[in-house]
């Protein structure tokens, strides 16, 4: 039980930038990814920007065969396979083999397949058209065709499982590939998850009055997380990728390591004592981040950088409420924190493993990105915290250890703790 | 149509099918679909999808099972033309 888990690859296609360099660079310029969306006006969304990567389905044919490039649909999959497959490139390893890669697994999660390449799909059916929908749909309609695609192309030999906790998702994805090989089950492990908000996944919750509809026509500041007029957040779309080894195991084929997993916790605050299905039970979150850091060996004072949930909705003020709590920190003793959906957005299940390549990046590169759209905090925040620990400028400096939490519908939360590899 | 003429269109509806480019240049009637061109045996339902779009016909199942090789696709798809004139 004592294996180090390391990380030795990474892979992003985010809405501010499609390729590790190209989202280091947008994260330190504080570079947003938020589109108008022209399509959601003509459908009367109340929310009508969105983070959308410049991602270009043709160049999955630079990971993928084009018997299988042909056919797939799938949005969530293809950022998911080009996220997997650059991370995979990343660690130093080549794609092919001939036999299947045991000692490796994959946890990818997802939330759901892309409704709107199903609407086609549905339509056949209804026209009693069935036996034309050919053999691509089912493996892209279940939810574990992300998975499926990525290991299929890497031939993945040990555990393929594909998690789903909401907005909890990339996270517990990453957390479940890291006690994977701590337990010893395997050596290697592709973690991360996908998302990508097709057109009616979107206005099912602009039907819940949860997103951003006041800056429509400002999109780059749509996104305001711990803003007064922070007034709901703005979907968006990607995915993150992370290759997880056992330390031993990476030293020995010399991979370059960014950085370590120190530990993690998954829990859910059971829609009791507050929580609901779309509301944290702060109880909840405040043991999940301190069994994070109790599983990590480190106490809330050894945390140099806090990437937060923060989505830009009201939750944001309980949510530092609830930092403050769990590390016994406040005010000027609070430590620095961010959140990457200033930049692009909530990308749902994607949102955990983008935010942990950032985290990763940060520790890698010594920096804090900036909080954008920061210029009118909100003051009740300023009542918990000194407003200079929300960073509104990138700050170099040395990052040694981040908390990454993530809380999701169905009362859900994940923290994972990361740290330099020393 | 004659079976040469078949035979061309046949290569282009299968052709997406296929990573054997080489191979499918050179087809002939003796060609196994998954043997020889290496065609995932889920994906020659979809040929099939793809050659009832292509010719205006209807392959039903029993025809479909016929189809192994690229002559025994010709058979199918002739003799389906032949039904609908």
């Amino acid at each position: 039980m004592s294996n180090r888990v390391v990380v030795t690859g990474l892979g992003v296609v985010s809405p501010n930038g499609v390729g590790i360099s190209a989202f280091l660079d947008a994260i330190q310029k504080g570079v947003s990814g938020i589109k108008f969306i022209p399509h959601y006006r003509d459908l009367n969304f109340s929310c009508q920007v969105a983070g959308m990567p410049a991602f270009e389905w043709e160049s999955l044919k630079n990971y993928i065969s084009e018997v299988t490039f042909h056919g797939l649909k799938g949005t969530n999959i293809g950022y998911g396979l080009a996220a997997a497959m650059d991370a995979w490139k990343d660690s130093g390893m080549a794609y092919d083999t001939d036999e299947p890669r045991w000692e490796t697994g994959c946890v990818f999660g997802n939330s759901i397949a892309d409704t709107e390449a199903m609407k086609n799909v549905i339509s056949k059916v209804d026209n009693k058209e069935a036996r034309k929908l050919g053999s691509r749909v089912v493996e892209q309609a279940m939810n574990s065709g992300v998975t499926s695609y990525i290991s299929g192309r890497l031939g993945l030999g040990n555990k393929v499982i594909t998690n789903s906790a909401a907005c909890a998702t990339g996270t517990q994805a990453i957390l479940m590939g890291y006690e994977y090989i701590k337990h010893g089950y395997a050596k290697r492990m592709l973690v991360g998850s996908a998302e990508h908000v097709d057109t009616y996944v979107f206005g099912a919750f602009d039907s819940m009055r949860v997103l951003s509809r006041k800056f429509n026509d400002e999109p780059e500041r749509a996104s305001r997380p711990l803003s007064i007029t922070a007034g709901g957040f703005v979907p968006g779309s990607g995915a993150g990728a992370l290759v997880l080894e056992d330390l031993d195991f990476a030293l020995a084929r010399n991979a370059h390591i960014y950085a370590e997993v120190l530990g993690g916790s998954s829990n859910s605050g059971g829609q009791r004592q507050g929580g609901t299905m779309t509301a944290a039970n702060s109880t909840g979150v405040k043991r999940c981040v301190n069994e994070a850091m109790e599983r990590a060996g480190i106490t809330g004072n050894d945390i140099d950088l806090v990437s937060g949930h923060l989505t830009a909705t009201n939750a944001d003020r309980q949510e530092i409420v609830n930092w403050t709590e769990a590390l016994g920190r406040a005010g000027d003793d609070f430590p620095l924190t961010n959140s990457l959906k200033s930049m692009i957005g909530h990308s749902l299940s994607a949102a955990g493993s983008i935010e942990t390549v950032a985290s990763i990046l940060q520790i890698v590169h010594g920096f804090v990105h900036p909080n954008i759209n920061l210029e009118d905090p909100n003051p009740e925040i300023a009542d918990l915290i000194n407003l200079e620990r929300l960073p509104v400028k990138m700050i170099k400096k040395e990052v040694n250890i981040v908390a990454k939490a993530n809380f999701g519908f169905g009362d859900v939360n994940s923290c994972l703790i990361l740290s330099k590899y020393k | 149509m004659t079976r040469e003429e078949i035979l061309a269109e046949l290569k282009k509806v299968i052709a997406p099918y296929t990573t054997n480019k080489e191979m499918l240049a050179g087809i002939d009637e003796r060609t196994d679909l998954i043997k020889d061109l290496k065609i995932n045996s889920a994906n020659l339902v979809d040929i099939i999808i793809d050659a009832e779009a292509k010719y205006d016909i209807e392959i039903d199942y029993d025809s479909a099972d016929k189809m192994v090789n690229v002559g025994n696709c010709i058979d199918v798809i002739s003799e389906k033309l032949t039904e609908k004139k």
